[in-house]
């Protein structure tokens, strides 16, 4: 179960377990804030399923379902972007090793298709590695009004 | 809802009717599960029918992929129908709308089977 830290503040963090059920967690958390930013419907699908994604990667290949290790999330509203920080306690990972999904090499590979979609689908996205051990995920994405 | 699946025959073709979310955990193996049970037991023409899902994670693409790769190694077909607009946004960003076959119209879909 995770933890607030931030109420109606503009940051709001969690400490979650490494379980595919922290994932909808998660998911629930940002979208609540989301909605409330004013994202169109479109976006919040967009920034659901970048949730999603990097979510299940922090739980299944950084912390590898470990009872002993937490998923960090933090959730940044701005006057115009929402910013999405998820950190895992695995070994790290390297954005620039990634095979391309897209590389008909790759097309009917099984797996391979979350960052590329979460690239796809928000304004920006930062991988960094963490010390001692993990991997943090910052996405943006931007509140255009009409 | 996680997901549902329900199987019906319509002439040769096996229509696998899918319904809510395919993600990781219940939903993609809940299909790759059927899929797997369909084509063990020789089905070689299978139909998709993904108008009822609601949304699908880069796991339950890649268990589209898997199927299809799965019923094609085993000499069979399987196509989709029915994308929803999400679904088909997808699949055109991950290049895979061409891979597949895909139809809106169920008797159109079950007559493209050869």
């Amino acid at each position: 179960m995770g933890k607030n830290t931030g109420g109606e503040a503009g940051t709001v963090e969690q400490f979650l377990d490494s379980t595919l059920e922290s994932v909808d967690s998660a998911e629930s958390l940002v979208l609540d804030m989301a909605q409330k930013a004013g994202f169109p419907e479109e976006d919040l699908h967009k920034i659901g399923m970048s949730v999603r994604e990097t979510m299940v990667n922090a739980v299944v290949h950084g912390n590898q379902y470990s009872a002993h290790k937490k998923v960090h999330v933090s959730v940044s509203k701005g006057p115009d972007r929402l910013t999405v920080s998820i950190a895992d306690q695995g070994k790290g990972f390297d954005l620039n090793g990634l095979a391309d999904p897209l590389s008909e090499a790759n097309l009917l590979r099984n797996s391979g298709r979350g960052i590329f979609l979460i690239r796809a689908f928000m304004d920006e996205l930062h991988v960094r590695r963490l010390s001692p051990s993990g991997t943090e995920v910052t996405m943006t994405k931007y509140l255009v009004r009409k | 809802m996680s997901v549902k699946l329900s199987t019906r025959q319509v002439g040769d073709v096996s229509v696998v009717d899918v319904a809510g979310r395919i993600t990781l955990g219940e939903g993609s193996s809940a299909l790759r599960d059927t899929l797997r049970d369909m084509v063990s037991k020789g089905q070689k023409k299978i139909l998709l029918n993904l108008g009822e899902v609601s949304y699908i994670d880069s796991s339950g693409i890649g268990e589209l992929v898997s199927g299809f790769t799965t019923v094609t190694n085993q000499g069979g077909q399987l196509k989709l129908l029915g994308l929803t607009k999400r679904v088909k946004d997808l699949l055109q960003i991950t290049k895979l709308y061409t891979v597949f076959d895909v139809h809106d119209n169920e008797a159109s879909a079950v007559r493209a089977f050869t």
